[in-house]
């Protein structure tokens, strides 16, 4: 997967209430699938399925042991997926941090004509 | 520092970012209706903004272009939604193609909701804003925010240190 299509899987996988639950069980200490199956109200196929899209997005791993299926949450993917808010959070700090200098300077309406309109060209 | 709370919600591909200023809320307005004042915060210092056109009000549209340090043009536009005069607007930011600022409908459109809530004697910021996908995310991502955010990242550095 290339990075675009590696950001889709994954927004795609946490678009769901009970893959993002899922996540966070297995992020805190390995699960058997069965195991999470009991926790909710739907069938064992139907939550092995959403285990299945967490992993295919590689948020989530599996290993087997005897007849157990155990999951996983990959901390570094999901780090990943907050990083590229993060850029775009830095964006909007950069431009905080100018609001509050500009507002810091003297009232520009006490001072002469403003600059004329900068033309297209 | 200003910003008081950040909240990333992945599911929802949206940014939440609360920010206090020590100026009343019709301070922070005029920056955002004065052209002039508003290309100086909203282009990162290395990527200075030009706004050619600039209408705060519904329906508005504002034209505006950011210039690299190679002096190459990204053409950007807002589509003002609505206003709440000196409380905040809402309006969606996308991509242009060019000097006649043609839509680039291929590039995503944010759409960003802003509030100014007096607070403390100074005013409370809060920009909400909503990527439609995660295609949409990276793609904004992928247009040059790294640049411009690290540049904005060294400048609150500086800010600190300062």
């Amino acid at each position: 997967m290339d990075g675009e299509d590696a950001a889709d899987a994954w927004f795609h996988a946490l678009s769901d209430r009970t893959r993002r639950d899922i996540l966070r069980r297995v992020l805190a200490g390995e699960h058997s699938v069965s195991a999470l199956a009991a926790s909710y109200d739907m069938s064992f196929a139907a939550v092995q399925k959403h285990v299945a899209v967490l992993e295919r997005a590689g948020l989530l791993t599996k290993r087997r042991q005897g007849r157990e299926a155990l999951a996983s949450g990959d901390v570094a993917a999901v780090r990943s997926v907050g990083a590229m808010l993060t850029e775009l959070e830095s964006l909007w700090r950069g431009r905080i941090s100018r609001i509050d200098e500009l507002i810091a300077e003297p009232d520009p309406r006490a001072e002469p004509a403003p600059p004329p309109h900068i033309p297209k060209d | 520092m200003p910003v008081t709370d950040v909240s990333h919600d992945l599911a929802a591909r949206t940014l939440t970012i609360v920010a206090d200023f020590a100026a009343p809320p019709k301070r922070i307005w005029e920056v955002y209706a004065d052209p002039r004042q508003l290309e100086r915060v909203w282009g990162p210092p290395t990527y200075p903004a030009t706004f050619v056109d600039h209408d705060l009000a519904p329906g508005g549209r504002t034209n505006y272009y950011m210039t690299s340090p190679e002096g190459e043009r990204y053409y950007g536009y807002w589509e003002v939604v609505s206003v709440d005069e000196p409380f905040g607007f809402t309006f969606d930011d996308g991509f242009a193609l060019d000097e006649q600022f043609t839509k680039n409908t291929d590039l995503p459109v944010s759409s960003n909701v802003v509030t100014f809530v007096e607070h403390d004697g100074g005013t409370r910021a809060t920009y909400v804003g909503t990527y439609a996908s995660a295609e949409a995310l990276q793609a904004v991502l992928d247009m040059g925010i790294v640049e411009g955010s690290s540049a904005a990242i060294n400048q609150i550095d500086e800010l600190v240190a300062g």
